[in-house]
């Protein structure tokens, strides 16, 4: 069983390689769009080479959903995320920390919840489910 | 024009790797400006070529249905001029094969005009890359482009036509030529 410190490493030498940045450049709380410049297509990158360092399957948008708010009106109002969307997040991304996203609620700032932690947690989820 | 940087396949095994040669010739327009006086293959079309060659490869993959697109170059080295007249060979393999995408690595390696291409290739390549395509949305790509697979057009996949001739020749005759 890997420590969380392993799988972290593990999980910033991945994103020195996908997203070309230094390795100092990385903390458990960067955002990938915001502080290292991911683009939607690095997504699928780093879904790709997470799933080979780690040996585990990644179903697409289980990690990164792309799509939670467009299917259902319900889940949004005025560009702000309802108690409903809230509940489906929380649903879908148990290992996202939700706690500065639940003051805005912003659609817009959903990307943040994006970091090198939450991938590291949810890695963690999953070696621990196999 | 005709954008296609490849002249034939050497080598084709399907959702694996796939291996391409290119003879550059003087006579090539890219080599008037590129430099004037002094004629240098550029970089970027080693990478097309490296695309090409691994296009063709991941959209075999399935049977040409999905709209492949080269999506992102990770990472790409060079490590010296080539000249006009080398042979170029690009030796792409799949890293990974997935229903959204696919990457691949590719070496370049250079030959000068007329010598026989060793196999195994030498240890070192001319240059490397590696790139990641993506299978454009179907729904989205028929939003935009339509029906018709803009990617897989004709060209490229007459290339591949002409290089499943040859491994079905080998096949026929397994000490046929190299």
């Amino acid at each position: 069983m890997k420590t969380q410190e392993e799988i972290y490493l593990k999980v910033s030498s991945t994103l020195v390689e996908a997203l070309n940045v230094d390795e100092d450049e990385i903390e458990p709380s960067s955002t990938l769009q915001g502080d290292l410049g991911a683009e939607s297509i690095d997504f699928l990158d780093i879904v790709f080479r997470l799933e080979r360092e780690f040996n585990i399957k990644i179903p697409r948008g289980e990690l990164f959903p792309e799509s939670i708010f467009q299917g259902d009106p319900e889940f949004v109002e005025n560009g702000k995320i309802t108690d409903k969307g809230l509940n489906e997040l929380e649903t879908k991304m148990p290992f996202a920390d939700l706690s500065t996203f639940k003051k805005s609620r912003e659609v817009s700032s959903i990307g943040d919840l994006f970091t090198v932690e939450m991938i590291t947690k949810y890695i963690q989820g999953k070696l621990a489910a196999k | 024009m005709r954008w296609l940087w490849i002249d034939r396949f050497l080598k084709f095994e399907p959702k694996t790797a796939a291996r391409a040669l290119k003879n550059t010739s003087q006579a090539e327009d890219i080599f008037r400006d590129h430099f004037p006086g002094y004629p240098v293959f550029p970089a970027a079309l080693m990478l097309e070529g490296i695309a090409q060659t691994g296009g063709i490869l991941v959209g075999e993959a399935n049977d040409f249905k999905e709209k492949v697109v080269l999506a992102k170059i990770v990472s790409a080295k060079f490590q010296r001029e080539i000249r006009a007249g080398e042979t170029l060979v690009y030796d792409v393999e799949i890293i990974v094969l997935r229903p959204e995408g696919a990457s691949v690595k590719g070496r370049v390696h250079a030959f000068p005009a007329g010598t026989p291409i060793p196999d195994p290739l030498p240890e070192v390549p001319v240059g490397e890359a590696e790139m990641f395509f993506a299978h454009l949305d179907q729904s989205r790509s028929q939003q935009l482009f339509g029906d018709k697979n803009f990617v897989f057009s004709g060209e490229l996949k007459h290339i591949l036509g002409l290089a499943k001739v040859l491994v079905e020749s080998k096949d026929s005759t397994p000490q046929g030529v190299q």
